[in-house]
């Protein structure tokens, strides 16, 4: 487990000034105007430089502090099937490590600072535990990456009671449904809002009729159950539901492909007439074996092929440019949707600090959930969360499985009374959520 | 009045200009060069004002957004966000001449008046570069908030704005020092900045947010005590307020009104500078994000990125009258008075 304390841009220190903002209730620091030269030309990247120590802790003593604590288990992980595809061990972290410096480089400017925590368990650790340990020192804001049942065990401990836990991994439905709690905000999508997002452009592109090929894990038929719900929203049918057969094996096999150009089209040769296949393969050990071998020839979205994913290591517009380079900066590897959920959850809780001036779970939840809360994230409108089940509203991009994002829903003409993004994923007339 | 839209001169350098201009551009008055860069094409088209056609198009690095001419008119600046470079036009032979070593991801620019310094916001560094325009030297470098976009320069030179679109502030520079001196957070992704020619207002547009913040400028000399004094929004009946996301702001003092583009809401918003009220949304292409107004303030000439056009209006009646083709994506628009070389 590695303690990660605030690093303070050294150079953004000494240009503090203080800032009255209207409407902002924070108090900006007295401090002196700048009394350091200005950058030189030679320091590239100034927020990455830890300066003078003791101006900057003497600086941040006067600040608004905000802790977040990142609560993780380094579950196993399934390797991609694609030897083109990296092995990633560290999604998600590096998100929440890159807002850290920018939320500090934010709040620099008018009085604010962050500080990250990090408790990332083994596989076999006791994640409950080190959440009690992170509680009793007064932790009180998370970033979960976990599981569902961990992630309920934590949100369920009585001191988490008036926690804000941010879920930036699970897309299972039932912790936006039956299992919601008051005191978890979800930043991930969950499968009914992917399962919408491609389902409206398979509408638009006028291919309603879906094949739906998968495995049968517990996230596998959360994501089945949610395309049969979409396609009886938007007038889609699934065709058939068939569960994937020939066992997973290793992913690198010399002369491989050979048999698995003679299998897959007999595994789908039976399928009734359809416009594409829907592959459901959380795992990731069959998908992207289907394109180009499929008995008819058809386009394949889903889990692999073409996915809707909140973020894309391809997708590069409304400012997407700034997260695609940031990322590699730090972390040495493109963005994954995990780092993206990490960053975008501590950005919410950084920017309902800042414009809300408060720095407390309960103070920032209150914001977060105002009407005055519009989060910018490079998805070309405001993001803001559902209050009846605490889901972060989103464009979606579609692509994942592409060389180029195919496109972003809402699609056009899916109309909704007041959030065009609330046609993605349960409205509140669906809502199964009841806060306690 | 004419030629003096220049909003970044001194009350000094504004009258001697006007004065020049008027004896070169008497006569035949009002014929200008609309310079636009398409961002998806790598080139900026150059129309005549009068017939509306193309004159010519100019290639350019890769990804040209930001366009802005000198105060003398003489050049463009053409930052090309992809190329890491900004392409400078000899506005008489229309083709590229020289570049400026603009550091990485240039977006936007602002020039003094004198047309001796160039600010330049690198996107993708968090940083404003002030860069000597004769030399290409680096004068300086500002570390701001994350993704800097909007760039301007006060009418007297003092200070420059600067927005940062993640962050949600516009930082003041003192020109002088380089430095920082005051932070305004204003609502989110802020994309442009403008003062006010009395320097009594900074101007922010907030596309996300969807306002326009006022900033009370009016103790000039101490930007930390420059606050947020009002905030415009916008309302289109049968339109999402999502769709309404100010971006550019274009000042009409004439009329004392600021145009300001709207995107997804395919319409320019047009502002009585007095009262900070919306008077009339002007139908446009899609995905308007930047115009300019023509050196006699008849015409409004603004970009359409999805549609591949540049709608012009009559300032007058407020009608958009024509639409211009242009090359794909469309981003920003600049108009000098008079014909290339004239």
């Amino acid at each position: 487990m590695q303690k990660l304390r605030l690093i303070l841009p050294g150079l953004f220190a000494v240009c503090l000034i203080a800032v009255l903002s209207p409407g902002a209730a924070f108090a900006a620091p007295e401090t002196p105007p700048a009394d350091a030269s200005a950058a030189k030309a030679s320091d590239k990247a100034p927020a990455d430089k830890a300066a003078d120590g003791d101006k900057a802790s003497e600086a941040a003593s006067d600040k608004k502090l905000m802790r977040v604590y990142y609560l993780g288990k380094k579950y196993d992980e399934p390797l991609p099937l694609s030897y083109a595809e990296e092995v990633i061990t560290d999604k998600g972290i590096q998100g929440a490590r890159l807002m850290l410096k920018e939320a500090n480089q934010a709040g620099n400017f008018v009085g604010h600072a962050f500080e990250l925590d990090e408790g990332i368990v083994p596989k076999d650790g006791d994640v409950v535990a080190q959440a009690k340990e992170a509680l009793a020192s007064g932790h009180r804001i998370f970033l979960a990456d976990l599981e569902p049942d961990d992630l309920l065990a934590v949100a369920d401990l009585p001191e988490a009671k008036d926690a804000i836990i941010m879920n930036i991994r699970s897309s299972a439905t039932k912790l936006r449904q039956e299992e919601c709690r008051a005191n978890v905000f979800h930043i991930i999508p969950d499968y009914a809002m992917r399962a919408d997002a491609l389902a409206q452009y398979l509408i638009w592109k006028k291919w309603p009729k879906w094949y739906v090929l998968r495995r049968d894990t517990p996230e596998d038929q959360d994501y089945a159950a949610q395309v049969k719900r979409s396609a009886a929203r938007y007038g889609g049918k699934v065709v058939e539901d068939q569960i994937y057969r020939l066992p997973p094996g290793a992913r690198n096999l010399d002369s491989g492909h050979q048999q698995v150009q003679q299998q897959i089209p007999l595994e789908t040769e039976s399928a009734p007439a359809h416009d594409v296949v829907w592959v459901i393969n959380s795992d990731d050990d069959f998908g992207d074996y289907l394109m180009y071998r499929t008995y008819s020839p058809r386009p394949v979205v889903g889990t692999q092929g073409l996915q809707a994913t909140a973020w894309d290591k391809s997708y590069t517009e409304s400012g997407g440019m700034h997260f695609q380079n940031a990322i590699p900066r730090l972390a040495d590897r493109k963005p994954v949707e995990r780092d993206y959920t990490a960053w975008l959850g501590f950005r919410a809780l950084a920017d309902a600090a800042m414009k809300s001036g408060k720095v407390d779970a309960k103070g920032v939840k209150k914001y977060m959930l105002s009407d005055d809360f519009k989060l910018e994230a490079f998805k070309g409108q405001a993001l803001s969360f559902r209050d009846w089940d605490h889901q972060m509203r989103q464009p979606i991009i579609l692509g994942g499985g592409t060389r180029v994002p195919v496109s972003t829903s809402p699609q056009e003409g899916f109309l909704h009374q007041t959030n065009l993004t609330d046609t993605l994923g349960f409205d509140k007339p669906e809502s199964k959520c009841k806060f306690k | 009045m004419i030629l003096c839209k220049g909003m970044s001169m001194t009350r000094n350098s504004l009258a001697m200009a006007c004065a020049a201009a008027l004896v070169f551009f008497a006569a035949p008055a009002w014929a200008a060069t609309i310079f636009v860069s398409n961002e998806k094409d790598n080139t900026v088209t150059v129309i005549d004002s009068e017939t509306l056609e193309p004159i010519k198009t100019i290639e350019t690095a890769r990804r040209p957004r930001g366009i802005v001419l000198s105060p003398d008119n003489k050049e463009l600046f053409v930052a090309a966000g992809d190329g890491d470079i900004i392409d400078v036009v000899d506005t008489a032979k229309l083709e590229v001449v020289r570049t400026l070593e603009s550091g990485p991801d240039p977006e936007l620019m602002a020039v003094d008046s004198k047309g001796d310094v160039i600010y330049i916001a690198n996107e993708d560094d968090s940083l404003v570069t002030v860069m000597d325009i004769a030399s290409g030297e680096v004068l300086g470098e500002v570390p701001v908030g994350v993704e800097p976009e909007g760039m301007i320069v006060s009418p007297d030179d003092r200070y420059t704005a600067a927005t940062s679109e993640s962050t949600s502030m516009a930082h003041i520079i003192d020109n002088e020092t380089i430095k920082l001196v005051g932070n305004i957070l204003v609502d989110s992704r802020p994309r442009e900045a403008k003062f006010t020619k009395d320097m009594k207002e900074l101007w922010v547009s907030s596309e996300i947010g969807g306002t326009v913040s006022i900033v009370d400028t009016s103790d000039w000399d101490n930007p930390r005590n420059w606050n947020v004094v009002k905030k415009i929004t916008f309302e289109v009946p049968g339109l999402r307020p999502e769709q309404l996301q100010p971006v550019g702001m274009d000042f009409d003092e004439d009329h004392g009104r600021i145009f300001v583009p709207l995107g997804p809401a395919n319409r320019v918003a047009v502002i009585d500078a007095k009262t900070k009220e919306v008077i009339d949304y002007v139908l446009v292409g899609q995905r308007p994000w930047h115009g300019e107004f023509g050196p006699d303030y008849k015409k409004y000439y603004v970009a359409n990125g999805l549609t591949n056009d540049v709608t012009v209006i009559d300032v007058e009646s407020l009608k958009a009258e024509k639409s211009v083709p242009v090359g794909r994506l469309p981003w920003g628009v600049a108009i000098m008075p008079g014909k290339p070389g004239e």
